[in-house]
């Protein structure tokens, strides 16, 4: 057993040499291991189902409380619903990153991801792929529930890409700050109050693009604000390859 | 190692940015002439934008250190980091008030959703979150280590906020955008305004070095004692 562990342990410090010299033949080693990390936390929640339900509760609790907050009659409800949409969306979010580090570290396994002899931003990227599939659950099942009580056509092919746009910036960031605010002392607290401010260009421009499609504006006064997405998640997520490293150093 | 008096370097540097502030007070309210349209209140603006340029700097600074921080693991740039926060956050305040101020006689209104003031105050919104979050990390290694990241990636998000706000407000005009003296390129300064006002700008970024460097030799100090504490209990 300790030989086994010996040898892997070599192993993998020869794997770690390797890949400084021949990167592209490690590419799709470096894919199966964020793929491990999707599988494992995705069948993790299909045995406790206790986030996607929390979330999904919560979303449609926050679109029934828009509902008597803002008294949408007709009119309003066409000018508001993108930025309900993504409001709910958002705190939704919040709620499942809370828990992709903090269900770890309080089972202590967060340590045993780190022990593995795999790239460390390969926890980033599987961490923030669960979260997007968890999201995107959560909002392939309220957007029909909205389009049905606001009377709305929200099944749309363009809406797709924004949520999907706009989710993957969210949860790239979320993903990022979470595995932070989960080491400090008022975790749960936190983690709003590191990522609302960072996040405040997707989700203008995903309420903008969205508030677009709704009204059925042209293409290109659309275009801009899909560009600015994707912008920003392609920094956000650069940047989040480049530190996640020092964030799970001991 | 002398490290209980003030550096020689210092004293001078401090009693230079005593001289240069109170030349600049000099020049605002004697030198600088009257503005026509909006009388006295104007000179605000000298103080003003240096407030919001030190803001700036500060932060970028921040940023700059972080990335020094994780490159090197030394702690001066730690220390730099968030000293530079605690400078950025103090000015934006006074700059944000110091707009107040300005814009009620001007504008007829204490705020307005207009993106430079919006993108200021989620830019100090940000920095609370940074000190907020090195307050929650007792390992000093972790909280530097977060800092620093928090950091960069406030500064970058800066940039996209202010362009993201921007663009959704030009849907609706922007009233007072034009009122604006400090937009980059008006000619309607005179010389003597505008002597003033990079004489301003000087003395703000003298100020800021100056109390940087008191700040840092404070952060120093409380790790020492934090230090020579672990030692005594340990002891």
């Amino acid at each position: 057993m300790a030989e086994g562990i010996h040898r892997e342990g070599a192993k993998s410090a020869k794997a770690i040499n390797d890949s400084a010299t021949v990167a592209p033949l490690r590419f799709t080693q470096y894919l199966r291991a964020v793929a491990a990390i999707v599988r494992k936390d995705v069948a993790a929640e299909i045995r406790s189902r206790e986030l996607i339900s929390a979330m999904l509760v919560f979303s449609l609790l926050v679109v029934l409380i828009f509902n008597f907050a803002l008294e949408l009659d007709r009119f309003a409800r066409e000018n508001v619903a993108a930025g309900v949409l993504w409001v709910t969306f958002i705190f939704a979010g919040t709620l499942g990153l809370n828990r992709t580090f903090a269900a770890e570290k309080d089972r202590g396994s967060f340590d045993g991801l780190l022990l593995a002899p795999v790239d460390r931003t390969t926890i980033y990227f599987g961490k923030l792929l669960a979260t997007m599939i968890f999201m995107l659950i959560v909002e392939a099942i309220v957007i029909p529930v909205f389009s049905v009580l606001y009377g709305l056509s929200l099944i749309q092919p363009l809406l797709f890409a924004v949520v999907l746009l706009g989710t993957l910036g969210y949860a790239g960031v979320g993903t990022l700050l979470a595995c932070m605010a989960v080491h400090t002392r008022t975790r749960d607290v936190l983690l709003p109050i590191l990522l609302f401010p960072v996040t405040i260009p997707v989700v203008i421009a995903a309420v903008k693009s969205s508030a677009g499609i709704l009204l059925a504006s042209q293409w290109s006064d659309i275009a801009i604000w899909f560009n600015l997405l994707i912008v920003y998640d392609t920094i956000f997520i650069a940047i989040a390859f480049m530190v996640f490293d020092y964030l799970v150093e001991e | 190692m002398n490290t209980a008096t003030t550096p020689r370097a210092l004293q001078i540097l401090t009693v230079i940015t005593i001289i240069l502030f109170v030349i600049a007070l000099g020049l605002v309210f004697f030198y600088a002439p009257r503005e026509a349209t909006m009388g006295e209140v104007q000179r605000i603006f000298y103080f003003h934008v240096p407030s919001a340029w030190v803001g700036g700097l500060a932060f970028l600074v921040t940023l700059v250190a972080g990335v020094g921080f994780l490159r090197t693991g030394d702690y001066k740039w730690d220390r730099v980091g968030l000293s530079s926060v605690e400078i950025g956050i103090t000015f934006s305040i006074m700059t944000l008030f110091s707009g107040m101020l300005w814009a009620r006689p001007s504008w007829n209104t204490w705020w307005t959703w207009d993106p430079r003031l919006t993108t200021f105050t989620i830019v100090l919104l940000l920095y609370f979150a940074y000190l907020m979050l090195r307050q929650g990390i007792e390992d000093p290694g972790r909280r530097a280590r977060f800092a620093s990241v928090y950091g960069i990636v406030a500064f970058i998000s800066v940039p996209i906020t202010y362009f993201a706000i921007q663009l959704a407000r030009s849907i609706h005009p922007v009233i007072f955008g034009s009122a604006n003296p400090n937009a980059e390129g008006d000619s309607s300064l005179t010389p003597e305004m505008l002597h003033t006002f990079f004489f301003c700008l000087f003395t703000f970024t003298v100020l800021y070095v100056t109390l940087l460097w008191h700040r840092v030799r404070l952060a120093s100090y409380a790790e020492r004692v934090e230090q020579l504490k672990a030692k005594a209990l340990a002891a």
